[in-house]
């Protein structure tokens, strides 16, 4: 789970890690508001989960009340896509700062490495811009350090880091304390992404994160309750929505094929497979391990009610997901709510033959059912009426 | 042989007790594991069809001589059986539970490696060896044993992927699910590294998804390590580009974690992938036939 940088600013604080004031504003009257009392100048930064805000137009600065109220108005609404044609996201929300005089910009976040099964902290001299790009100029001016899983970061050590990295000795404390609080944020509130870029020299020498990208473990919001609340305001997409609230994992695509997998491998893999048939699937849903018939409702529910979907797709190995309660789910689900598009069922492993016979008693009309993974793919891409052009 | 489990596997069960234990562990007890014990707090004295159930795993281990643990505990409460089970001396943890928080895997991760511990998963479907044992919840009805090697980040796909080589005429020495989490006890390296040394397995199929750059380093280690021959399939070549949150996880691994990226450091190896998981069979029991 991603956080708005106001997000993360906020925990940031909450742990004494210095950032400028700020205030979140969810319209342009509470803008101007804010802005007030922080006091001229303030930048005006949209609310995005996507980098290159700034370039888009979604950072401004406002010296008085009439510009932050031109800023707040004009930035609330837009559409900003990220540098990878990620998006377009639509700014719902701003963060009201107070402006800071930059002095110099650091690159410093803590990671977790995947490979090397421990928290990785780096740091940079050079911060504000594309760090991949001084990661490859300038391999050297990326400082790498593992943190001990035993003995986390020490001040020590990360005093050693900042010298590495070429901080200025009059700085250099500042920056080795914004490291270790790094890590003790990071497992505090199971951040598995820390990102400060750039960790700001501003007036006086202070040092304050000036920017937050925060990844929070979705695995870990049950101890996080004030965490899982910021999940559910989160919005986006009507069916992500929708999904994430049911519990499922669901990412919507632009065909028209519905696929309902279990299990995220196999679920991606069939993706694979009904593009190779020529078709185009609408989503990506895996009901998870062990899916009840009511979970396996939730998720037609989800699918289905993406207008664009012809046709769906049920590919089921069932492992400590069982035949039985799938086909109940997908009978009482239609029977419930109607349903009357073409389904594609394919159905192994734990008792897939007691849910083949529910299915075969059932009923219902519309519903095929192949044996192999290629020949449902095939099947249902047909049914769609071709390749979804 | 085989690896990791065998006829020699003596289960315990942390979880027994609950929906998802009972079903599960009777289940690898009628596949023909030794399913010697169960463990959970406060219901020491019951039993589960016949299998005494104890308050810890130590008692477990001393009363039965469990070696083998089974954890399907909720996520909360699984990095703290895990870590129960390597205290009690047991030598090979196998972790279904989806959803264990990463930062309590970091733990039990370098807790195992001290202790020398094997760890597999969590996330993971567990370790089947065809005719010998089954640890977790591949449904073992489908498999036969054979000489290929299965190593996979994914369940069900692994269950898809064994199933066609079975269609095709080709069983399974062991069949290793290591879990899809950022952190697993074993990765694909260290179950190839068993492959390679277990006579009855002659060649390996390495199923990967996107994420991470697991395969790609184990591209590498087959090509300096391995003498069997590796056929893999990845997942996830139509999957949606992520939305960027800052660039650190490109930069320390140095790969994109796209399918296309897997793909190309494996074929640069040497490393045939198959298109689909029929493709990937096709092509295993074609390599196993030459």
């Amino acid at each position: 789970m991603d956080l708005l940088e106001y997000q993360g600013k906020e925990l940031f604080s909450k742990h004494g890690l210095p950032v400028p004031a700020g205030k979140h504003a969810p319209d342009a009257e509470s803008a101007v508001e804010a802005a007030d009392q922080i006091g001229y100048p303030v930048a005006v930064k949209a609310q995005v989960l996507i980098g290159g805000r700034g370039k888009a137009g979604g950072i401004k600065i406002a010296s008085n009340a009439e510009e932050a109220a031109a800023h707040a108005e004009a930035i609330i609404g837009m559409e900003i896509t990220g540098p990878h044609g990620e998006g377009p996201f639509t700014v719902g929300e701003l963060w009201i700062e107070e402006g800071s005089e930059i002095e110099a910009e650091y690159y410093a976040s803590v990671i977790l490495d995947r490979a090397a099964k421990k928290l990785l902290v780096l740091l940079s001299a050079t911060g504000g811009m594309d760090v991949e790009a001084i990661a490859e100029s300038d391999p050297d001016a990326l400082v790498r350090h593992h943190v001990d899983p035993v003995k986390g970061l020490t001040m020590d050590e990360a005093l050693e880091v900042a010298g590495k990295a070429g901080i200025p000795e009059e700085t250099a404390d500042q920056v080795a304390a914004v490291l270790v609080s790094l890590v003790e944020i990071a497992k505090a509130e199971d951040a598995t992404l820390i990102e400060l870029n750039p960790l700001a020299v501003v007036a006086g020498g202070k040092v304050v994160a000036l920017d937050a990208k925060v990844t929070i473990d979705g695995n870990s919001l049950f101890r996080h309750p004030e965490l899982a609340e910021l999940a559910d305001d989160l919005g986006g997409d009507p069916q992500e929505e929708m999904a994430r609230r049911k519990g499922l994992t669901y990412v919507k695509l632009d065909g028209d094929i519905g696929v309902f997998g279990n299990g995220a491998g196999l679920c991606m893999s069939t993706l694979d497979v009904v593009a190779q048939a020529g078709g185009k699937p609408a989503n990506f849903l895996d009901a998870g391990g062990g899916a009840r018939a009511e979970g396996i409702m939730d998720a037609l529910e989800v699918i289905t009610s993406d207008p664009k979907v012809k046709a769906v797709l049920f590919n089921i190995f069932g492992g400590i997901t069982r035949g039985d309660e799938v086909a109940r789910g997908i009978i009482e689900a239609t029977k419930r709510s109607g349903i009357d598009l073409p389904m594609v069922v394919r159905l192994d492993g734990t008792n897939s033959d007691e849910g083949l016979a529910l299915l075969g008693e059932s009923g219902i009309d519309n519903l095929h059912y192949e044996k192999t993974m290629l020949g449902a793919a095939e099947k249902v891409v047909e049914l769609a009426g071709g390749s979804g052009e | 042989m085989s690896i990791i489990v065998d006829q020699d596997t003596r289960l315990v069960v942390a979880g027994l007790t609950g929906r998802e234990g009972s079903f599960h562990g009777l289940r690898n007890r009628e596949q023909g594991t030794e399913v010697v014990a169960g463990v959970t707090p406060g219901k020491g004295g019951q039993d589960v069809e016949g299998i005494p159930v104890f308050d810890t795993v130590a008692e477990a281990v001393s009363e039965t001589g469990a070696n083998t643990s089974m954890i399907l505990v909720p996520p909360p409460f699984a990095a703290g059986a895990m870590d129960e089970a390597i205290d009690a001396g047991i030598g090979t943890v196998i972790a279904i539970t989806e959803g264990v928080p990463v930062m309590d895997m970091l733990d039990t991760y370098w807790k195992a490696r001290d202790a020398g511990v094997r760890l597999i998963g969590p996330n993971c479907p567990g370790v089947l060896s065809p005719g010998k044992a089954n640890v977790g919840i591949i449904p073992a009805e489908f498999f036969e044993a054979g000489p290929i090697g299965v190593v996979s980040k994914s369940g069900t796909l692994t269950y898809q992927i064994g199933n066609e080589l079975g269609q095709a005429g080709a069983g399974n020495s062991s069949i290793v699910g290591i879990g899809g989490d950022p952190v697993v006890g074993s990765d694909f390296v260290d179950v190839l590294a068993l492959f390679e040394d277990d006579p009855e397995t002659e060649m390996v199929v390495m199923v990967g998804e996107i994420g991470g750059d697991a395969e790609e380093r184990a591209a590498e280690y087959i090509a300096e390590n391995l003498s069997k021959p590796v056929v893999a399939y990845i997942a996830g070549f139509t999957a949606p580009p992520g939305k960027q949150m800052g660039h650190a996880g490109a930069i320390i691994s140095g790969s994109s974690g796209t399918a296309q990226a897997k793909k190309d450091a494996l074929e640069a190896k040497g490393i045939r992938v198959g298109k689909s998981p029929t493709e990937t069979a096709t092509i295993a029991v074609e390599v196993l036939g030459g």
